[in-house]
């Protein structure tokens, strides 16, 4: 509670303030004052935001902080508390996603195809209320071969033809009519043969016109492996209730796939393959994707990691524009100096290349002067003296 | 697998993707100026990257960039256009 000069007097002094502080901390602090149950006067708000001021400047990062170091700290040692192999169960009992330090191993390595691909696809308006329409469009994206719809199969060398039985269930499930495999069939070259049709889910394929066993057994794999219907990469398609809306969840991912496919909201989808958000996205989407996963694996063992940190490793792995790996490849092997790349990983062949190449070392990084000895260029080690020669 | 769509997607309405604004020579040129850089010192961005073919953004320009802070607040930053 304030009094009515001293609520004047906050939004005078916040509004002075508004250069400094962020838009959020203004807010919290009017809201925190202003509900307050001891009554404040002009001087007691002046004296408690003299105090946030004070600790909020002390609090900024100084000119010299090694940011780097205190990040790779700060992830580093929750990192070693995390459970090696943690398989999580995103909320359907059939998709384990990879968690944990495998997981955060992956993204910081930047690599192109996570170990367990999964999409979140969000429906359009039209879509998202119908379970019937959900479960349409997640027939439409799960990939489904010949092979996910016949029961059983048996060949007859003595007339050389395929016996493929259907299994009705199977075909209920998956959406697909016995036309449908019919038609894939037919698309396919392999040679001139005739259909014949026992009962309801029985195809037989007579071939008069080949000679082997062996090329039978060809015609009967290309069949099964061929495709009826969905989007290639999705293993699985889920329906899943979230909140008030039906949502698609996928095992495998295919942005560039499932985007074409009609019910789909493009600008909600969601998937754990960074290369695939900036392929489609840009940088700035991987970017912040980036930072989303770091902190659903770190949220998700219990870890309590400031997010700054994250943003920090983000930030350096998209500045050039591209996504690059924390490593090697990447940011590590990239330093101008020799000395900072042949402490990280592969000494010998860097220091040959450098020898080859007659690299200079300047000494202007940590690592290099951590190495002969000298003051790093961190903090007060930053400061040089120059003088003027006579 | 024929892809099943060579559809076009609009990556500025993305819900990961910030705002992307593509500056003018003048407004870059302030930028530059107030920050004190040379622009290969500023972050970089393809000119390949779907926002900056989206926005019509070419090599040597400025992109203001303002993202959403998880921690309150929006915060600017500037990528460099770079050629590739």
């Amino acid at each position: 509670m304030l009094t009515e000069a001293a609520a004047k007097r906050l939004d005078q002094k916040l509004s002075e303030l508004s250069n400094l502080l962020s838009p959020k901390m203004i807010e919290d602090i009017r809201k925190a004052l202003s509900s307050h149950q001891v009554e404040m006067s002009e001087d007691e708000v002046d004296q408690i935001l003299d105090i946030i001021v004070h600790d909020y400047v002390g609090s900024l990062v100084e000119a010299g902080e090694p940011v780097g170091v205190i990040s790779a700290q700060s992830i580093g040692e929750p990192g070693t508390q995390m459970t090696l192999r943690t398989f999580h169960y995103a909320g359907v009992r059939e998709l384990n996603v990879t968690l944990g330090l495998p997981r955060l191993i992956e993204i910081v390595d930047a690599r192109k195809i996570p170990s367990t691909p999964m999409m979140t696809i969000y429906l359009t308006d039209e879509y998202k209320d119908n379970r019937e329409k959900a479960l349409d469009a997640a027939r439409k994206i799960e990939f489904t071969k010949v092979e996910n719809v016949i029961a059983s199969t048996s060949m007859d060398i003595s007339s050389m033809s395929i016996t493929f039985r259907l299994d009705p269930d199977l075909m209920e499930d998956k959406g697909v009519t016995k036309e449908d495999v019919k038609k894939v069939i037919s698309r396919l070259k392999i040679g001139e043969y005739t259909v014949e049709e026992d009962g309801e889910y029985t195809l037989i394929l007579n071939f008069a016109t080949l000679e082997n066993v062996s090329s039978l057994f060809k015609v009967r794999e290309k069949v099964l492996s061929s495709k009826l219907k969905g989007v290639k990469g999705i293993k699985r398609a889920i329906v899943q209730k979230r909140g008030n809306e039906y949502v698609i969840i996928t095992d495998g991912s295919n942005l560039e796939g499932v985007i074409g496919v009609k019910g789909i909201d493009v600008t909600r989808i969601e998937t754990n393959n960074i290369h695939e958000v900036e392929q489609l996205f840009g940088v700035e989407a991987a970017r912040e994707l980036i930072v989303r996963e770091i902190k659903r694996v770190l949220d998700e063992q219990g870890l309590d990691v400031d997010i700054r940190h994250i943003i920090l490793v983000s930030d350096i792995m998209s500045r050039t524009g591209v996504i690059r790996q924390i490593g090697r490849h990447g940011i590590s092997g990239e330093k101008l100096s020799v000395l900072a790349r042949a402490s990280f990983e592969v000494t010998v062949k860097h220091l040959l290349e450098a020898a080859a190449k007659g690299e200079m070392e300047e000494f202007k990084g940590v690592m290099e002067n951590i190495i002969i000895g000298q003051p790093i260029s961190v903090g007060t080690g930053m400061v040089e003296l120059s003088m003027k020669l006579r | 697998m024929r892809s099943s769509t060579k559809k076009k997607v609009d990556p500025l309405s993305y819900h990961l993707t910030p705002k992307h604004e593509l500056l003018t020579a003048e407004q870059a040129f302030e930028v530059l100026k107030s920050l004190g850089v040379t622009p290969d010192q500023l972050p970089w961005m393809r000119a390949s990257d779907p926002v900056a073919k989206a926005i019509g953004a070419r090599p040597g320009d400025l992109v203001k960039v303002t993202r959403k802070n998880p921690l309150g607040g929006e915060v600017v930053i500037y990528r460099y256009i770079i050629s590739g």
